[in-house]
Formats: structure tokens, C-alpha cells, sequence
């Protein structure tokens, strides 16, 4: 059966770390639903969150051989009841003098943001959980998304506990 | 000092005698430093062989082979022979040439992303920005090539980077790398579940793969499969795991292996995999097993379990270390029943040598390599190339006491044989043994320029070259899979003469199409000290294998 799996890495800072990473992915034929990177509290690393589709056999195997890659120092899976995941969205909506009140309700109902307002469009600056994404998007619908752009998952583990070597 | 003698000394510290190698405008420094150097440097004639020398050399010594080549069309021609070594898992470190750091990424002459094109295939790369670095790069390249799964690895140097002064020496010693720590030792609990699953079966077949020979633990193979008289099986890249004189002994399985081993691999209720990938050539022919076998794997790969096969019991760890916690506890059971049956079952599937006419009209080669197991010494090694002249040496030709059988198993790359063969020459330069290498008309081609470093060096490599004309494998699939009469692309039509060919690099030859006067060529070749060319001529229908 398939399933969503959000993993994190501690990778070493090193040249074409990246490209290593979603090279195997692309030659192993594994899809990548998103991939997010950034620097961590040590400059020697970063951390990447990588939320995958597959089934048991397929995740096992990914996990398997990102952990051979030399410069990927682990892989945990952030899994919802111990890690928290948060995405960012930017949406675009079509808004004018007549709906753009609601528009800005519904988002203060999802503690949105308004980031940039013009005659016939709003950006809504969304972060949350996939669900709470969705059930904005939902909201937002009718009104007519132009255009729209989602970070993709990144996260930690809940709790004192970090992700070390 | 100068980085690129930096370079070199570092090197030595790692004992490297030879680096196989082509030179280029990249790596000038490197090879003006070379000049002075204790390491030798072999010239090959195409870097494409490069890192096949480089293997040769590594499975003869157990040590990492080093290949090198410059920038750009050098650096590419690597590619094959590195995948070649990746697949097999064969520890060599490859050394490129880059262009200058402020050139790359311009599409500089001669540049060629050669990290890039080979991270599929490569266990790790480098591209060295810092002069600084090279000597913790260069220890890490070989503790990690020669290490755990070993594999190849490439180092890519920067002409600049090769002419920086630089005052730190061989300060770097111990290797640290956070992401890389392989695993020896199998898990105790999941070693308890496995050695009481042993005891249990009834029908338990050992299957040994090229983890065995390259965890050098052939002598704890035959300890723990004679303890309990459990009979053995190989991979193609398991030959010469386990002696194939042993009363144990059950053949090499997959698509091109025994009928009989596939026969007693399906009746096994329980398969302890030792080092062995499961792959789809090796399990091509067993049909029934899945549902009613269980699965013992031991790998030091972790991603090698359960990927191509479930299992019942993994265990992750070095073939040597696991049979030896495995030959420490109580696996006893009589198999008496198990191996009466298979004794059976090899003698309703025995090993058909005749053939007819017009076959019989030319070399027989499973008679031929039969009789060759006689005549040759019990340390040979034999280095067989792609094709039909693989499995007939693969077959035939008996791997037992010290004798070494080497080919390119997971690539399936032609024109191995030649430069592997020359490699396994310079391993054993100061005590120099019978090397055969062993190929078609087909994969000869591919490497013959390699002639060149053979005459050079008198190595002593027996060619033994068997001409059928026909690309023979390609050929006997088309025959497969089309029907007779649907080949294509698969004559090797012009008739090239051989014996003129060695004759231009003075080399020895021979040309024989009966086998009595094979039987009588070889002694003579195997005495003559250097190099010996034997053209074996076969009927090209001769495709059963
Ligand atoms: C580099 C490369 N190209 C193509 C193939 C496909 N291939 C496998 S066997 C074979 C024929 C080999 O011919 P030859 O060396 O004459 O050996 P024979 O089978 O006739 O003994 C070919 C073309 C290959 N394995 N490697
Ligand atoms: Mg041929």
C-alpha cells in the first residue's frame, strides 16, 4: 500500500550533496513529492526534509540507500504523532472591491497573512499542516486562484531529543 | 610542497606500486611529479581499460587498485570501467585532471563534469577545491574504496589545485567521516534466530556470493558448510568461494548456470545467502522457491537485503565475522537424506560435453576448458571476458585449491578480460603465476591496443582467444528469442589474422580448431615465459552453453 512518508537528514555540507541525493531518487525511479533544504545550527551540515510516496518495500529502500550516501550522516522519519511538519504557501487570488473583505476573513480564520494587496488580487501568505492548507484552499476556490507556490514539508521531532550522529 | 607531489606521497602512504594511467594537460603537474616517484606508472593504450587494470590488480591482491586519466575525453573514457567495478563492488580509486577552479563550470576546453556523470556509480567522489584537503581526501578515497561493500571512488584534481604550495604534510592519519561506518559484526539476536533456523531445515543450501571473496572468508565457508555437511552453491561472482573438488560442491546457479544447481536451489526449504545479490540473472531460473523457502541474508550492505528477495532472517555484517559466530553455535542435523537426494538430482541433470557435427568438426570448448583444469597449475588465475567464452570458462574450467576466477559479473562489460588479466600480472610481478585471460573475437576487439602494454612489459598472460566469428551470445539470444535465421548485427565477418596481429607486437601465437592440438599447444605456451596468444577456433553454432 502507498503512503506519504516525510523523512529528515543531517547531510554534510559538502559539494553536490544535493544533486547525490535527488540523483538517487531519479535513477532509482522513487518520487519526490517536495525536498527542502537549509543551513542548521552547525554550518558543517544541513538538513533536508524529503516527503516521499511509496510503499513499505520501496520506503525501506530509500532510507536503506540515502543512508549509503557517505555525506548523509542520518535519516530519521518524521512521524506525525513525534515530529511536528510545516508547510508555506503563497496564493495568489483573484479579489476585487466586492469579495475582498471575505477573502481576508476566511484568512484571518486560518491566521493567514496578506502580504501584498492590488485593484484585482490578493497574496495570502499561508504556514500549517497539509490539512489546514487544503481546507483553506478549499475555501479560496470559488474566488479563483491565479497562481500559487507550497515550500514543500520540512520539520523536527517533537521533544528535547535532536537529530545527531 | 608542491600539491601534486603531495599528492604522490600520499599515495605511498596508502602503498600503491602502480597507477594504470593516461596523461593530459590537466594533469601535467601530476605527471612531471610521477617522473620522480617510486610509484610506477603503467601507460595503458585507452584509459577505458584503465580502471579494468586497476580491478584485475585488486582482486589478484586484495589491495585498491588506482587508475588515473585527465580532464574531459580521459576523465569519460573512465566511465565503463568504473561502473564495471561499481557493480561487482571492486575497491580501485580513480584519479582525474580537472581544469583550472576559475574555469569550471564555463565549458572550459577539455572539462567534463566527471563527478557528476559517475555518482551513479561511484561509492563516493571528490572534486578537490582546496590543496589543503588532499591528504584527508586521499586517505578517506581508499578507507572507504576498500572498506565495508567496497567500491570505487573517484578524486578530481584541478590543474591548479596540483601546482599550490602547501606546508601541511601527512598530517591526516585517522578517518572520521560522520555518514560512513560500516557495520562488521552481525546482530547476536538475529545471529541466534539463524543458526536455530539452520539446525531446523531439512533441505538447507548455502548460497555464496562475491561478499565471500571480497570479505575474504572462503576458509570459513568451508569450515561452517563442513560442519554440518550443508552443501554449497555460488553466484557467477561467488566462483571460487568454495573449492569445486568438494563433495559439497553444488555448481553456480542463474540464467547461464547448471541446470542442476537451479534444480537443487528450487528444492531447498531454506537459502543462507552469503554476500549474494539475488539478481535477476542469478534468480532467473528458480521458479518454485519463494512461496515454501526461507531466506537467511548476510550482507554487509544493508540495502542488499530484502531488495530483490524477501527475507526471513537479515543480517547485516561481514561474511567473515557472521560464519564465524555461525560455526560457534550448535547448527547440527543430519543430511544425510538432503544430500542422497541432490546426489540424485545431479545425475538426472548431468553436464552434456558431446556436441555434433559440424560443431564437433571444430574446438569443443567445454571439452576444451575441461581438459585445460587439468593442465594448469593449482594457483592459476583466470580472468574471463562477456559472452559464450564466459560461461564455457565459467563452467568448465574447474576454480579449485588457490585458483582464481575473475569476469565482470554485474555490468557484463566486453574487452574486461585483457586489461584485467595484465593487472593481475603486475599484482604478482615478483612471483609471477600462470594468468589466463580468456575471450571472444568479439570482446578481444574492444581491447586489443592493450597488446601494446603486454609486449611492453612481457606480462605473462596467456590469451586464450576463441573465434566463432559471431558476436556468439547476442547471437544465440536472437536464435532464443527470434527463431533460427533471425540474427542480426551479430557476424564478425572479416577475417582478421591473429597470428600476424601478435606477430606485429611480437608476441607468441598460436592457432588451433581441433582440441588434441590445443592439449598440446597450452603446456608449451604456459612454459614460454611472457606472453602467448592461442586462437581457438569454434564452430559458430556452437552456442549451447
Ligand atoms: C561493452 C558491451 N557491449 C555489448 C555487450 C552485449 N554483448 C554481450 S555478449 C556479446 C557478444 C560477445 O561476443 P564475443 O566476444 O565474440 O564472445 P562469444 O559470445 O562469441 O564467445 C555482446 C555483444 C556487452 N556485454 N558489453
Ligand atoms: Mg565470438
Amino acid at each position: 500500500m502507498e503512503k506519504k512518508t516525510c523523512l529528515s537528514l543531517l547531510v554534510e555540507n559538502n559539494f553536490g550533496v544535493l544533486s547525490r541525493i535527488s540523483g538517487l531518487f531519479a535513477r532509482r525511479g522513487y518520487n519526490i513529492d517536495s525536498l527542502t533544504v537549509g543551513t542548521t545550527e552547525n554550518a558543517r551540515f544541513s538538513r533536508i526534509t524529503i516527503t516521499v510516496t511509496g510503499d513499505e518495500q520501496i520506503l525501506t529502500q530509500i532510507k536503506k540507500q540515502l543512508n549509503k550516501l557517505i555525506d548523509v550522516i542520518t535519516v530519521i522519519e518524521l512521524k506525525p504523532e513525534e515530529s511536528i511538519t510545516r508547510e508555506l504557501v503563497f496564493i495568489k487570488v483573484k479579489a476585487d472591491d466586492t469579495n475582498r473583505n471575505q477573502i481576508v476573513e476566511i484568512s484571518n480564520m486560518f491566521r493567514a497573512n496578506i502580504v501584498d494587496v492590488a485593484r484585482e488580487s490578493l497574496i495570502v501568505e499561508i504556514t500549517g499542516t497539509r490539512d489546514k492548507i487544503d481546507a483553506f484552499f478549499n475555501m479560496v476556490e470559488p474566488y479563483g486562484i491565479l497562481e500559487f507556490i507550497r515550500s514543500g514539508d520540512t520539520g523536527l521531532q517533537r521533544g528535547a531529543k535532536v537529530l545527531s550522529f | 610542497m608542491l600539491a601534486s607531489k603531495l599528492i604522490l606521497k600520499c599515495l605511498e602512504r596508502e602503498n600503491v606500486e602502480f597507477v594504470f594511467g593516461y596523461p593530459g594537460g590537466a594533469l601535467l603537474p601530476l605527471y612531471e611529479a610521477l617522473r620522480t616517484s617510486p610509484i610506477k606508472h603503467i601507460l595503458v593504450r585507452n584509459e577505458q581499460a584503465g580502471p579494468h587494470y586497476a580491478s584485475g590488480y585488486a582482486r589478484e591482491s586484495g589491495r585498491v587498485g588506482v587508475c588515473l586519466a585527465t580532464s574531459g575525453p580521459g576523465a569519460t573514457n573512465l566511465v565503463t570501467g568504473i561502473a564495471t567495478a561499481y557493480l561487482d563492488s571492486i575497491p580501485i580509486v580513480a584519479i582525474t585532471g580537472q581544469v583550472n577552479r576559475d574555469l569550471i563550470g564555463t565549458d572550459a576546453f577539455q572539462e567534463a563534469d566527471i563527478t557528476g556523470a559517475t555518482a551513479p556509480f561511484t561509492k563516493h567522489s571528490y572534486l578537490v577545491k582546496d590543496a589543503a584537503d588532499i591528504p584527508r581526501i586521499i586517505r578517506e578515497a581508499f578507507y572507504i574504496a576498500s572498506t565495508g561493500r567496497p567500491g570505487p571512488v573517484l578524486i578530481d584534481i584541478p590543474r591548479d589545485v596540483q601546482l599550490e604550495s602547501i606546508k601541511t604534510g601527512l598530517t591526516y592519519d585517522k578517518v572520521d567521516i560522520l555518514g560512513y561506518k560500516p557495520n562488521l559484526h552481525g546482530h547476536s539476536g538475529q545471529i541466534k534466530r539463524a543458526t536455530k533456523k539452520i539446525k531446523e531445515a531439512e533441505r538447507p543450501v548455502i548460497y555464496a556470493g562475491g561478499g565471500v571473496l571480497l570479505g575474504h572468508a572462503e576458509k570459513e565457508l568451508l569450515a561452517f558448510a563442513e560442519k554440518d555437511n550443508i552443501p554449497v552453491i555460488t553466484s557467477l561472482m561467488g566462483i571460487g568461494a568454495f573449492p569445486e573438488d568438494h563433495p559439497l560442491y553444488c555448481g553456480i546457479v542463474g540464467s547461464h548456470g547448471y541446470e542442476y544447481s537451479n534444480v537443487v536451489m528450487n528444492e531447498a526449504d531454506l537459502i543462507i545467502n552469503i554476500g549474494a545479490r539475488m539478481s535477476d540473472r542469478a534468480t532467473s531460473r528458480l521458479t518454485s522457491f519463494e512461496e515454501n523457502t526461507d531466506f537467511v541474508h548476510i550482507d554487509i550492505d544493508p540495502a542488499e537485503i530484502g531488495k530483490n528477495m524477501e527475507t526471513t532472517i537479515p543480517i547485516v555484517g561481514d561474511a567473515k565475522t557472521v560464519l564465524i559466530d555461525f560455526i560457534a553455535k550448535d547448527t547440527s542435523k543430519d543430511h544425510a537424506t538432503w544430500l542422497a537426494k541432490i546426489k540424485e538430482i545431479k545425475e538426472q541433470h548431468p553436464l552434456v560435453y558431446d556436441a555434433d557435427p559440424p560443431c564437433s568438426d571444430l574446438i569443443n570448448p567445454k571439452v576444451m576448458f575441461r581438459s585445460m583444469s587439468e593442465m594448469t597449475s593449482d594457483d592459476s588465475t583466470l580472468v574471463a571476458d562477456v559472452g559464450l567464452n564466459q560461461i564455457w570458462s565459467a563452467l568448465y574450467y574447474h576454480i579449485i585449491k588457490e585458483r582464481k576466477f575473475f569476469t565482470s559479473g554485474g555490468l557484463g562489460t566486453m574487452g574486461y578480460s585483457i586489461p584485467a588479466a595484465c593487472g593481475v600480472c603486475f599484482a604478482t610481478l615478483d612471483h609471477p603465476k600462470e594468468v589466463f585471460a580468456v575471450c571472444g573475437d568479439g570482446s578481444f576487439q574492444m581491447s586489443m591496443g592493450e597488446l601494446g602494454v603486454i609486449a611492453e612489459h612481457q606480462l605473462n598472460v596467456k590469451i586464450i582467444l576463441i573465434t566463432n566469428k559471431k558476436l556468439g551470445m547476442v547471437r544465440q539470444l536472437q536464435c532464443d528469442v527470434y527463431g533460427k535465421g533471425h540474427y542480426s548485427g551479430t557476424d564478425i565477418n572479416f577475417d582478421i589474422d591473429f597470428m600476424k596481429l601478435a606477430e606485429a607486437y611480437s608476441i607468441k601465437s598460436y592457432k588451433v580448431d581441433k582440441n588434441e592440438d590445443f592439449n598440446k599447444v597450452l603446456p608449451e605456451a604456459i612454459k614460454h615465459q611472457g606472453p602467448v596468444l592461442i586462437q581457438c577456433q569454434v564452430h559458430p553454432d556452437f552456442i549451447r552453453i
